[in-house]
């Protein structure tokens, strides 16, 4: 089922599936950055597919030197109760990904908490604010080059 | 920056979320205008550390804005710091309401890195507890929902019979409220036949407790007409928006990732998956109401069915030994070092996965390096894709139905935060 | 604690305040503050098993203007603080306050960017109670050690007599000179 849903994923966008991945069972597609939106709108829209649910979306940071952070769509489908991910490279110069809103308004926080966490800006998302920390606080936390403990001071306490 | 400058930040960014719902706020004359109504983070009704941001036009909601991260732990980055054993304590506090259903959860994903699997027995006892935290998890949710509508009493009853639900999980797990009973491979150690016992028993008085409580709630109309209508949110939509659980099922929806996607031994268990078609609040309590009662079939089931043997895996270099063997044999001495230093080392890969929480999807997504400890792992927490309705589900609404549709939600903050 | 501020240090006052005290410390109204897992043994420290109405504190005020005693049970974040100060500035004095659980005593097993290493950083802290999270038995212990503390008349959050705030105030002026 999912390698005819890949074999048309590939007719229809040549340029943008870069590797397919087997593991454990579950299929890895990797996508150009910039085909997202589309991959996506094919994806929920194409019968065979129509994975209307996006369950969840969220970033990691490779921390390599040809990669810097990824942005991980986990989709299942209602229908015909499948899943595949989608992954994404994004540049560390320039931290920008197409938000995925337009296709499942789900995706709305979760893009916002890896806004929040990986500092990674979704072009085009309705309200993209951090989600967990607090507004003031200048870092991204779940990036691999902050500390666990957190810069000291830089979220105030109130005075005792 | 000092604490004065940070609060006006917080605040301006909020309001200005506020203002782009096409809304517009004035302080001048407050009879004149709309209001802004702060709703938690400190609120008996927003079960935690919610806060909704509400603008009014006098009792009817215009705009809703929630706001978490009052109770961000950083779950994710301690993951990325600690042992894949040692990350088991820390699923207890996700969803505090149901700690066996995480801890189950996330062994089952890393056995799914892993490449093991756990024996027979133990996947049933898993099964168990599994269905007793959903037991015990609705029961605070349906308790709660009554208390945030008005009647106290049957939180007091339903709260009881949680309280014998601990007295089972003390018995078993040696903690009434965080277990940390899973193992990857197997669990912390068997179940005695004392503990089925103590579950049989429960299971012979809990279903006519049950009644009792949800009969007052059923015949009340104050609770009925506080709920029917209230809160509606049609099928999908709530596929759209990623809602799981019994608040999917209460549009209609049959997803059910025990039935879709089986895990454990619910392939070999009967069971029905409550649906109610309504989309409002009182279609969520009866999807939970029915849940309860399937729970209870499931455990009845699986009681009668377990089969007698080890509750370890046989891979001595992923297991955890048992604590008396490492003291005795030199084999597991090792075998413990390695795995306590180094870690259980899973191949390099990534994986996802989902069981039917008593939220809904709750799923943990692992990408590994070949280390002793996630390169990141993601949780997926049902509350928080829950949370994200209520916009959708408050707006248009009357001030009071706020109390109604968020019990009606339960969420719990520990796992919507991470 | 109350008359002697009015009244002075007298035998009178005292004898009347020891007889407030007595009333105080068994109508201990407090303000529950659920924020995470320990909020759930707090409820099952309110409900019918373990029934805090034994010690005369069942009445849970949400409002943090009628109660007197702060239990603040649940890990507590940067976010969080800010919010739990400004509670117990809300609160009339005089007042006591439990950290319930090692989170909110000392950050825990939370050893992470957002969560503070104890919320004695930014309060006055009563009593500190271990457990993660306690069992309400322990809850229902510190509860009583408030109680001994309440008799004895002490609190954090006041001066404990006239003699101790004068000094206080003493201080205080000393302090304002030297920055003068």
């Amino acid at each position: 089922m999912l390698t005819t849903i890949i074999e048309s994923l590939r007719t229809r966008f040549p340029q943008s599936v870069l590797e397919v991945n087997e593991f454990r069972g579950e299929t890895t597609v990797r996508v150009r950055k910039d085909d997202i939106v589309p991959v996506c709108t094919f994806l929920r829209d194409d019968p065979a597919a129509s994975f209307d649910y996006c369950s969840d979306v969220c970033g990691a940071d490779a921390y390599t030197p040809e990669e810097r952070f990824q942005v991980i769509y986990n989709l299942y489908s209602m229908t015909h109760r499948h899943r595949i991910r989608l992954k994404v490279s994004v540049d560390e110069s320039h931290p920008h990904c197409p938000s995925v809103t337009a296709v499942w308004p789900g995706a709305e926080w979760p893009e916002r908490e890896t806004y929040d966490m990986f500092g990674v800006v979704f072009d085009g998302h309705p309200d993209l604010r951090r989600m967990y920390m607090p507004e003031d606080f200048a870092y991204h936390p779940l990036r691999k080059d902050f500390p666990m403990m957190g810069i000291p001071d830089s979220i105030p306490l109130p005075r005792k | 920056m000092n604490i004065d400058q940070a609060m006006e930040i917080r605040q301006q960014k909020i309001l200005a979320a506020l203002e782009n719902k096409n809304t517009s706020v004035h302080f001048d004359d407050a009879l004149d205008n709309e209001m802004v109504l702060n709703m938690g983070p400190q609120h008996p009704a927003t079960h935690g550390v919610l806060r909704l941001l509400i603008k009014l036009d006098g009792e009817t909601v215009v705009a809703c804005v929630p706001e978490l991260g009052y109770l961000h732990r950083g779950y994710e980055k301690l993951a990325e710091n600690m042992s894949y054993h040692e990350y088991i304590p820390h699923t207890d506090r996700l969803d505090y309401l149901s700690p066996l259903m995480n801890n189950t959860a996330y062994v089952l994903a890393v056995e799914k890195l892993v490449g093991i699997e756990a024996p027979k027995r133990a996947q049933y006892i898993r099964t168990i507890i599994s269905e007793l935290a959903r037991i015990s998890s609705h029961l605070v949710g349906i308790g709660a929902l009554a208390m945030d509508v008005g009647a106290l009493t049957v939180f007091t009853w339903t709260f009881t019979e949680r309280e014998r639900l601990y007295d089972i999980f003390e018995l078993l797990t040696g903690a009434r409220f965080t277990t940390s009973f899973t193992r990857i491979g197997g669990l912390a150690h068997d179940m005695t036949p004392e503990v089925a016992a103590a579950i049989s028993a429960f299971l012979d008085t809990f279903p006519a407790k049950f009644h009792e409580c949800i009969s007052m709630l059923n015949t009340n109309r104050i609770f009925v007409e506080r709920l029917e209508g209230v809160g509606v949110i049609t099928r999908e939509k709530a596929i759209a928006l990623g809602l799981g659980g019994p608040n999917i099922r209460g549009t209609g929806v049959e997803h059910d990732i025990r039935r879709s996607e089986p895990y454990l031994v619910y392939p070999e268990l009967d069971f029905a998956v409550p649906v109610s078609t309504g989309g409002d609040s009182l279609s969520r309590y009866y999807v939970r109401v029915n849940e309860v009662k399937e729970s209870v079939k499931i455990v009845r089931q699986c009681l009668e069915k377990i089969p007698a043997g080890p509750v370890h895996a046989n891979e001595p270099k992923k297991v955890l030994p048992r604590k008396e063997r490492v003291y005795t044999k030199m084999e597991e001495l090792i075998h413990d070092f390695m795995l306590v230093n180094f870690g259980v080392n899973p191949p390099v890969g990534e994986v996802y996965h989902a069981v039917e929480g008593s939220k809904g999807e709750l799923g943990f997504y692992i990408q590994s390096r070949g280390e002793g400890h996630p390169w990141r792992l993601k949780i997926r927490s049902p509350s928080f894709m829950n949370l994200q309705s209520t916009p959708h589900l408050i707006e248009g609404g009357m001030i009071s139905d706020i109390v109604a549709v968020l019990g009606s939600l339960d969420p719990v903050m520990g796992e919507a935060d991470k | 604690m109350g008359l002697e501020h009015a009244f002075g240090d007298s035998a009178l006052t005292t004898t009347i305040d020891s007889a407030i005290n007595w009333c105080r410390k068994n109508s201990v109204w407090p303000m529950p503050l659920g924020i995470s897992c320990c909020g759930i043994e707090m409820m099952a420290f309110a409900m019918p098993k373990f029934d805090v109405a034994r010690f005369g504190s069942e009445v849970f005020r949400f409002s943090p203007r009628q109660s007197d005693l702060l239990l603040v049970a649940g890990t507590t974040t940067y976010k969080m603080a800010t919010v739990v100060r400004k509670i117990y500035d809300q609160m009339p004095d005089p007042k006591w306050v439990i950290a319930m659980g090692a989170c909110t005593s000392s950050g825990g097993m939370y050893r992470t960017y957002s969560v503070v290493q104890g919320i004695d950083q930014f309060l006055p802290v009563d009593v500190y109670v271990a457990g993660c999270p306690p069992r309400p038995d322990n809850l229902l212990h510190a509860l009583m050690m408030i109680q001994e503390k309440i008799q004895r008349g002490e609190s954090r959050s006041t001066p404990m007599t006239v003699a101790a705030e004068r000094l206080e105030q003493q201080q205080l002026l000393q302090i304002q000179g030297v920055n003068n």
